[in-house]
């Protein structure tokens, strides 16, 4: 039924988790357009038919709705459509919040390619390789105008935005290949800004991903996010004012900064997310943790997209560790519940 | 060319002098009609060049810079040349004071300033479509607007200036409405097309500043590098979509709440009957152009803004839809128990109706918020407001233009050729558009000059479509050419309505009435006898 309801309505294969969901919400509604349709449609050529003019001047009667009838046709349509909308925006929340163990990988776009960039190293223009049956967080910026990666088998696409990062998960289930399209117009060659998902068993992926850094030369050794970030912290001056200590400086401590609420200056609190870490990055006076003087430039022009991806990696991997603990390899995502 | 027997508002001055110089509402709304006709032709022009590069993936009359062009310069003279003067400025200005009994708009020489901003500000448009043409789309969204190399300013320039065209005629429409109704004429006898008017009219003097605003800010981004909308200055790309969406999404319904109005009197009209439920359309028109201001978010779901904020456009976008369904039941409501007239104008009524309620329904499943993340940007969305601004907006325009032709000029076009141009309107226009439904589904974003071969047998339908589409429009184009000149005369009243606007001669006197009307009901009431309900 799934399958021919697929087809019959034209939609591409259902290459994750959310795509199976949201088309049975689709067939659901556009099903009851059609019903509703031919319903309307067939009251309507009813009404041609047995109503039609024979002379001119036909006589006809005032009719007026009754007020049961006026309230039938707001309160039917009123509760269905309020009905879809829940059932809708449960999807919406479901896949707007992107579970714990998501796999990151930053999402660059630019005239007009996309760029993947591994926290642990490499980076591919175009192709995103993910191990299947694992959930992927995407983190999407741009370097020029405004982008949007687009998964028709996934049923999802996210703008990416300059200045600031968006976020974008999803599950594929089963290995395969998957086309990348460009959905927000980009100038000359929007449409050709064109990649590709490639989804591979779980241990193909990990043989790839050190493939990739051992095939690489020697020169080119990929460093992780968190080192070039570290690198870039130091050359920008960041930790001038920030310590990666824990001891409050000029600036808040990046140590543990990653997931922490903190406390604003003019009241209020904000989650120390990869939103907020780049917004105080490129607007640090918008919101100004307490305590804190508003000192800091805005490096807007000043960090490329990379380098501001390789610094939030950085204060992600910046965590305090309990005694007999060890450090995990990669930063841990901590959901925000936005 | 005209009836020369009665003397009208035609034979009063026959020197092009005399037109340009007139204060008169009716001439107005008639070179109001030739302009927006024009323009609709050019966008039209555009429209076809763009189905037919799309016949093939990669180049088939164009490359990639010359598409992008082509979308914008059709996105552009579609919206604020065509779809928001069309029926407001032209069938508005001809049939608001007609219908009121009064003898012109409250402010006719602000009407005529009206007609002169709107050909300066089209002029402008295209000059710089001339001059290299933008490449933005008709959304300008920065900050591609602000970096592009192409002639995006003139365009901007020319759209602010016709957003004053726009404004003005709302106003002059308000403050008519308010105070020129004839004795006795009270609010709720007031013909819906009035009330359909005066909604869009409080729209349009609310929204259409916001759009000026917005466009000023893209002008002085490119010209001074203001960096309101540049992330480098720190600025914000993602205000501009707010602003430009609280016009925008308004301005669909100045778009498609006039061509309601030009249904509610068709359908009453063809059918002679009374409107089922006036006052649920009355109430849904001015609910319509409330809750309209508070949806603009559902064009930005995927933008990025904040999970609730998606969820709250969603439920007010759906209250929405509730009203525009409301309108559609107490339609065919009107239809139960007339004297249906099958006349072209009632052919596109019902057009309208199925497109209305089949490509609002679509808008519904977008406010689910989850069906929208896969739709968002590709041809379902086109395909959408297509079934909105063609199947709704243009269909209750080619009615209008029938309903009213024989109001306008005192002579009838050939009915049979007006049906079957009308029929092959609608079918043109559903083989053009169910295909992009299709498209959507299957995930082709829009904007595309180039795309994936497993596209291509839906554009091929859809541009077949568009040629039906095409050509039906020249059989009307020439059938009422042929009938300003030679159609039958019509008489004062040809199609037996009670509309109010049809107390007068058509075409009508100068000063339209030569006695004040009286209004003891209200319109299209064609009954003696009451039947209180649908029994």
């Amino acid at each position: 039924m799934n399958e021919l309801l697929r087809r019959l309505f034209f939609l591409p294969e259902q290459g994750s988790t959310f795509a199976v969901k949201v088309d049975h919400l689709h067939y659901v509604l556009l099903l009851t357009t059609f019903a509703v349709a031919v319903g309307i449609g067939a009251v309507g050529i009813f009404f041609l038919v047995r109503y039609r003019r024979r002379t001119a001047s036909d006589p006809t009667p005032r009719v007026v709705a009754p007020v049961w009838l006026e309230a039938l046709f707001i309160g039917v349509p009123l509760s269905l459509f309020l009905l879809w909308f829940v059932l809708g925006f449960k999807q919406f929340v479901w896949v707007m919040s992107p579970p714990q163990d998501a796999l990151d990988v930053y999402v660059t776009g630019k005239q007009w390619m996309w760029k993947f960039t591994y926290p642990g190293g490499p980076s591919a223009i175009d192709t995103l390789v993910v191990p299947a049956g694992r959930p992927v967080r995407l983190l999407l910026t741009s370097r020029d105008v405004i982008h949007s990666f687009y998964v028709p088998d996934f049923r999802m696409k996210r703008d990416a935005v300059p200045g600031r990062y968006t976020d974008l998960w999803f599950e594929a289930p089963k290995p395969g290949r998957h086309p990348v399209l460009c959905a927000e117009y980009c100038g000359l060659d929007h449409s050709v800004m064109r990649g590709e998902v490639v989804v591979l068993p779980p241990a193909d992926f990990d043989a790839w991903q050190d493939a990739q850094r051992r095939n690489l030369p020697v020169a080119r050794t990929p460093e992780s996010m968190a080192v070039r970030g570290e690198r870039v912290a130091a050359a920008q001056g960041c930790l001038q004012c920030h310590t990666v200590t824990g001891a409050p400086h000029i600036g808040p401590t990046w140590l543990g900064l990653y997931g922490r609420k903190e406390p604003l200056e003019g009241g209020g609190a904000v989650l120390a997310d990869e939103a907020y870490l780049t917004e105080s990055m490129m607007d640090p006076l918008a919101k100004v943790v307490a305590g804190y003087a508003p000192v800091m430039p805005g490096y807007h022009s000043r960090l490329s997209a990379e380098d501001t991806g390789a610094l939030v990696e950085f204060i992600k991997s910046l965590r305090p560790l309990r005694p007999g603990v060890t450090a995990a390899e990669e930063p841990v995502y901590v959901p925000t519940g936005r | 060319m005209f009836p020369p027997a009665a003397e009208s508002y035609l034979t009063d001055g026959r020197t092009v002098w005399s037109w340009l110089t007139t204060h008169d509402h009716k001439r107005i709304g008639v070179m109001f009609l030739g302009l927006t006709l024009f323009f609709f032709l050019v966008g039209g022009l555009f429209a076809l060049a763009l189905r037919i590069e799309l016949l093939t993936p990669g180049r088939t009359i164009m490359g990639h810079l010359a598409y992008n062009r082509m979308f914008t310069l059709h996105g552009v003279t579609m919206v604020w040349l065509f779809m928001i003067p069309a029926i407001p400025s032209a069938f508005g200005n001809f049939l608001v004071p007609l219908m009121i009994g009064a003898r012109d708009v409250a402010f006719p020489r602000l009407n005529l300033a009206s007609v002169y901003l709107y050909v300066l500000g089209a002029s402008v448009t295209l000059w710089g479509m001339f001059e290299g043409g933008a490449d933005t789309g008709w959304t300008f969204y920065t900050p591609y607007s602000t970096t592009t190399g192409t002639a995006v300013l003139p365009v901007l320039v020319g759209v602010f200036i016709i957003g004053f065209s726009t404004i003005l005629t709302g106003l002059n429409f308000i403050a008519t409405v308010h105070t020129l109704r004839a004795p006795g004429l009270t609010w709720m006898k007031l013909p819906l097309f009035v009330w359909a008017i005066y909604g869009t009219s409080i729209i349009q003097v609310l929204a259409t500043p916001v759009l000026g605003m917005v466009l000023l800010l893209v002008a002085l981004e490119r010209v001074v590098g203001a960096g309101i909308f540049d992330p480098a200055r720190g600025g914000d790309p993602l205000l501009f979509q707010h602003l430009f969406w609280f016009y925008s999404h308004p301005a669909v319904y100045i778009m498609v709440l006039p061509s309601m109005g030009v249904i509610s009197e068709a359908v009453c009209a063809f059918s002679r009957k009374n409107a089922f439920s006036y006052r649920m359309i009355v109430y849904s028109t001015l609910g319509i152009a409330f809750v309209g201001f508070f949806t603009w978010g559902h064009h930005m779901f995927t933008s990025g803004q904040s999970t609730f904020g998606a969820g709250a456009f969603g439920a007010m976008s759906m209250l929405v839809a509730i009203f525009t369904a409301i309108k559609i039941f107490s339609w065919l409501g009107t239809l139960y128990r007339g004297s249906i007239a099958i006349e072209s104008p009632l052919l596109y009524t019902l057009g309208f109706m199925f497109f209305l309620f089949f490509g609002g329904m679509i808008g519904v499943a977008y406010a689910t918020t989850s069906l929208n993340l896969h739709w968002h940007d590709t041809y379902s969305v086109v395909a959408h407001f297509h079934f909105i601004m063609v199947g709704a907006t243009v269909m209750a325009f080619l009615g209008a233009l029938h309903y009213w032709f024989p109001k306008m000029s005192g002579r009838r076009a050939p009915a049979k050729l007006a049906n079957g141009a009308a029929v092959l309107i609608i079918f043109g226009f559903i083989a053009t558009f169910v295909p992009q439904f299709l498209l959507g589904n299957l995930g082709m974003p829009r904007r595309y000059a180039d795309y994936p071969p497993h596209f291509q047998s839906l554009h091929v339908a859809s541009t077949a479509g568009a040629s039906l589409l095409a050509f039906g429009f020249l059989i009307i184009a020439g059938y009422l050419a042929w009938s300003l000149r030679y159609g039958e005369v019509a008489g004062d009243n040809p199609w037996g309505s009670e509309g109010f606007e049809w107390r007068s001669a058509s075409p009508p006197p100068t000063h339209n009435f030569t006695t004040t009307p009286e209004y003891p009901t209200g319109p299209h009431e064609y009954a003696r006898e009451e039947v209180p309900h649908a029994a």
